[in-house]
This record gives C-alpha cells, sequence and structure tokens, in this order.
C-alpha cells in the first residue's frame, strides 16, 4: 500500500549553458501516514522532486502516482489531494491572515460561509487566533510559517509537502513545528513528505529516509538502518552515515546541526 | 484537531472558470484598492501630455477631422493602455519570490483563471483611469459623440487586455526585473512612436507611414480617432476591431500556455 510512487522521475532543465539533468531518475515510495525525510546536499534535487510531485513543474521523464493520481494524466487530482508549503512560503504581505486563508478556501471550491468557517477552525489548529487580522508582513517566521501550513491543511489533505519548511525558525519554533508534523499524522493520518537540511530534525521527525545526491537515491531506511548501514555502527551519528552515503569528507567533530 | 479527513466541500454554483476568475480577480482587485497611489499613478504620464502637449496642438494643421482634441486624446487614451498593460508583468515577478505563484498553482483553480483574473483586473484598472483621462479632456476643451467615446473605451480594454497577458507570459518565463524591464521598454517606445498616438501618420513621409502599418497599435488608434468624430462604419474602426480582437485572442492564448506549463 503507497500513497506516492515514482518511477525514474526525472527533470532536466535546459539553459544556455546547455542541458542540467537536476533528477536524473529518482525511484521512491511512500506509505499513506509515513512521514518521510528527503536529505541531500545544495543541488541535489530535492525541491525539484517536490515542485515535480505538486504539479509545479512537468517532469521530463518517468512516472508518479500521488494519492491515486497519476502525475501527468490528472494533474488536478492531485493537486486536491495535496497540500505543498515552499521554502518561501506563500502569502502576500499586505493581506491579512485570515484574507489569504478564506481566499484559500474558496480556491479549494467552499463558498463564503464556509471558507470564513474553515479559516476560523484553522486558526484554531495552528494558534492563529490572534493573529487573524494582522497583515502576513506583521508575523515572525514561526508565525508564518504556521500560517503557510494552515494554508496548505486548507482542504485536509491527503500528503503534506514541505520543503525546508524549519528553515530560519528559531528553537522554540522549530519544537512546536515538529509537533504539529507530528500531530497531523497522529490524529489524521496525513502522509508529510519534507525536505530537510537539519540532521536532528530528520532524526527526530522522519519515519524513514531518503538521501538524494546528483539527482538520483542515494541511500534510504530508518534513521537507525543509515546510522547501522553506513555510519557504521548504530552509535553513529545521522550525519556520519549522510556524510558517508554522499561522499563529503569526514565528519567535524562537534554534533550541532548542520546546514549541509 | 476535531477534523475527520473527509473530502473537500465542493459547491459551485458557478461554472470553474468563472468561479476561479472571479476569486483572483477579487483578490487582485483588491489589492489594486489598496493603494490609491498605485490606481492613479498610471494616469501621469497621458495626463501630462494631455496638459503640457495638448494645447500646442489646437491651432497646428493635423490632416484630420475633428479638433486637435479628437487626435490627441484617442491617442493618450491607447498610451494609458499600452504603458498600464505592459508593465503588469511587474507585480508577478515580486509575487514570484514571495511564493504567491506557486501557492496559487498547487491549488486546482483552473490555469486560464489564474491569468484572466489578473488581466480583467488590469483591464478593469486601466478602464478607470481611462474615464478619468477623458473627464480632464473634456475640461481641457474635448467633444466628442458619447458612442465614439465608448468605442474609445472598448479599445482601451481589448488593448489592455492583450498586452496584460503577454506581460504576464513574458514575466513567467524570467526572473529578475532586470530582464524583464528591457524588453517591456524596447517594445513599448516604438510601438508609441510608430503608432501615430501623438500625432497622425497621414502627417509622416511615405517610408514612416508604411512602417507604421506593421504595428498593430497604429489600426487601434487610427479606429479610435475616426469613432471620436462619429464615423462609425469605416475601413478604418472596422481593421482597428479586427486586429484588436485578434491580438487578444493570440495573447491570452499564448498566457494561458505559459501559464499551463511554465515551471517558473
Amino acid at each position: 500500500m503507497t500513497i506516492i510512487s515514482t518511477a525514474g522521475l526525472a527533470r532536466t532543465f535546459h539553459t544556455q549553458h546547455g542541458p542540467v539533468e537536476a533528477v536524473r531518475g529518482i525511484d521512491l515510495t511512500v506509505r499513506p501516514g509515513e512521514i518521510l525525510g528527503l536529505l541531500g546536499p545544495n543541488g541535489a534535487g530535492k525541491t525539484t522532486t517536490l515542485r515535480m510531485l505538486t504539479t509545479l513543474l512537468r517532469p521530463t521523464g518517468g512516472a508518479a502516482t500521488v494519492a491515486g493520481c497519476d502525475l501527468l494524466a490528472d494533474p488536478v487530482g492531485v493537486r486536491r489531494a495535496c497540500g505543498y508549503v515552499a521554502q518561501s512560503g506563500g502569502t502576500d504581505p499586505q493581506v491579512t491572515a485570515r484574507e489569504e486563508l478564506v481566499t484559500q478556501g474558496r480556491l479549494y471550491g467552499l463558498t463564503k460561509a464556509q471558507a470564513v468557517e474553515r479559516a476560523e477552525e484553522l486558526a484554531r489548529e495552528m494558534d492563529l487566533v490572534e493573529l487573524l487580522d494582522r497583515r502576513t508582513a506583521a508575523l515572525s517566521g514561526g508565525q508564518r510559517r504556521r500560517l503557510d501550513i494552515a494554508m496548505a491543511l486548507t482542504h485536509r489533505p491527503k500528503v503534506l509537502f514541505l520543503d525546508e519548511p524549519t528553515t530560519g525558525l528559531d528553537p522554540g519554533s522549530r519544537a512546536g513545528l515538529w509537533d504539529l508534523v507530528r500531530r497531523l499524522r497522529d490524529e489524521h493520518g496525513t502522509t508529510v513528505f519534507l525536505t530537510t537540511h537539519y540532521l536532528d530534525e530528520a532524526d527526530a521527525l522522519a519515519d524513514r529516509l531518503v538521501i538524494v545526491d546528483g539527482g538520483t537515491v542515494a541511500a534510504e531506511g530508518t534513521p537507525g538502518a543509515l546510522k547501522r548501514t553506513y555510519g557504521g555502527s548504530p552509535d553513529a551519528s545521522l550525519q556520519d552515515a549522510f556524510l558517508a552515503i554522499t561522499g563529503r569528507g569526514p565528519a567535524p567533530a562537534d554534533t550541532a546541526p548542520v546546514a549541509v | 484537531m476535531p477534523l475527520p479527513p473527509d473530502q473537500p466541500r465542493t459547491l459551485m454554483p458557478l461554472p470553474p472558470l468563472l468561479h476561479d476568475t472571479a476569486l483572483i480577480y477579487g483578490r487582485y482587485l483588491r489589492q489594486s484598492l489598496r493603494s490609491r497611489f498605485a490606481l492613479l499613478f498610471g494616469l501621469l504620464m497621458p495626463l501630462l501630455y494631455l496638459l503640457f502637449f495638448g494645447p500646442l496642438l489646437t491651432h497646428l494643421p493635423l490632416g484630420a477631422r475633428g479638433s486637435s482634441w479628437q487626435v490627441l486624446v484617442p491617442g493618450l487614451l491607447l498610451q494609458l493602455a499600452l504603458f498600464g498593460a505592459s508593465f503588469a508583468g511587474f507585480t508577478i515577478i515580486v509575487e514570484k519570490s514571495q511564493g504567491v505563484v506557486e501557492r496559487l498553482r498547487v491549488t486546482p483553480a483552473g490555469r486560464l483563471a489564474l491569468l484572466l483574473g489578473r488581466v480583467l483586473r488590469d483591464a478593469t484598472v486601466l478602464l478607470f483611469q481611462a474615464v478619468l483621462l477623458v473627464l480632464a479632456a473634456v475640461a481641457m476643451g474635448l467633444r466628442a459623440p458619447l458612442p465614439g467615446i465608448l468605442i474609445g473605451f472598448a479599445f482601451v480594454t481589448l488593448l489592455a487586455v492583450s498586452l496584460a497577458s503577454l506581460s504576464y507570459a513574458l514575466a513567467m518565463r524570467v526572473d529578475t526585473p532586470q530582464q524583464f524591464a528591457p524588453v517591456i521598454n524596447a517594445l513599448t517606445m516604438p510601438s508609441m512612436l510608430l503608432s501615430g498616438l501623438l500625432v497622425p501618420m497621414t502627417l509622416a513621409p511615405a517610408w514612416l507611414d508604411a512602417l507604421s502599418r506593421l504595428v498593430p497599435l497604429r489600426y487601434l488608434v487610427d479606429a479610435v480617432r475616426d469613432a471620436y468624430v462619429g464615423s462609425y462604419a469605416t475601413a478604418h474602426v472596422l481593421y482597428g476591431a479586427l486586429v484588436a480582437v485578434a491580438l487578444a485572442a493570440l495573447s491570452v492564448t499564448v498566457g494561458t500556455r505559459v501559464f499551463r506549463t511554465a515551471g517558473a
């Protein structure tokens, strides 16, 4: 039983300097209710993969299904089934949080009244009630990230894609976001597919990791299995495993989160 | 969270295209209404021409029927649409960096609606500015038949829809304002000069007149000038209407194609 499966998913960009194979052929499967972490060095193809799976970017090769909908044949079905939070977020700084949430609801087919009600509901769940009538420019990084996620949850998607959701957040906001992601999975069975550069985040949050490098899958497994297999011992850090897999030299001595 | 993971509640009394277009239109119209400055800024240039250039023409032989205002104001109206709509794409470059474009594109909203909602907002704002410009022109001395003035507004709307669509299409394909602005400038300035927006091309030497016939905007200007002197069933009006409608159809098609496929 899988909710996402890809076979040879690939994307080549044509630039002035010739073709760039951002993603060379990704094969992966995600089970319903799983929290999957996609790791990889900068330029490994993480964001490109996410943008293909959310219909923002047309693959140049391979195939994928998301929540039973074929990516190429039924993009609208995929859009109805998934929510996406980009690295940059996606709200207009001049607009209030409430207006953005209501517009989002209506884009998913709610009536005005339903959308207003849903905005209130999401605000309660995401701890945004006091902030609804603020312009999004006036929200802190952590608050804005919660709003971005609320927007992506408007239609109760089966799959939630998060692109580096905690980059730039303070430690408290990061911990809050981890709780939120776990809660979504535990209470709603939402499948969460996230990319991150923080290995502690991947270790703490993800059930399973897929490590991409050079546009293909370099390794996959639970954090524990990756540590055993690639780090050399069960006590190895995920960073040891990551560096061994991606061949980026020996691990530095400290264990602080590293943006690779 | 007391939410059963049920299906999204769908209730759409309108056909999806209309429903989505109206939503996007509302979103961007509210954006325009938040800024009175943005709402009126586009008027500045044509208004300056009206005030400081218009009076220079009143005693000149322009080789056209009617008063000099009946020659100049149609040109200024289309100038308003030319510059206002051509730069519309700037907003999408900003929205791309804010992630707003992708956020809208992952929703099931129709791709055509994502374009049309924006384009119709631009047409609305430009039409509003066009009305103000005509009122100012009447104060300056313009006298023209009402049907002619309304025909002029129709051409402003069609030109605005066309150029805004193309502008958004270009803006989706570039990454920075620095790539966008030079292209727009390189197209709008020659279009303005070669279409006889300020003084009619009938004054031009034969080579310039011939060259100007390659610029689509020329046909719209000639059509509106005829309409402003009360001549509606003329070849100019017919050609102008054909060119304007063809340009709009082509531009919206190009824009939709880009919005459908863009991996911007």
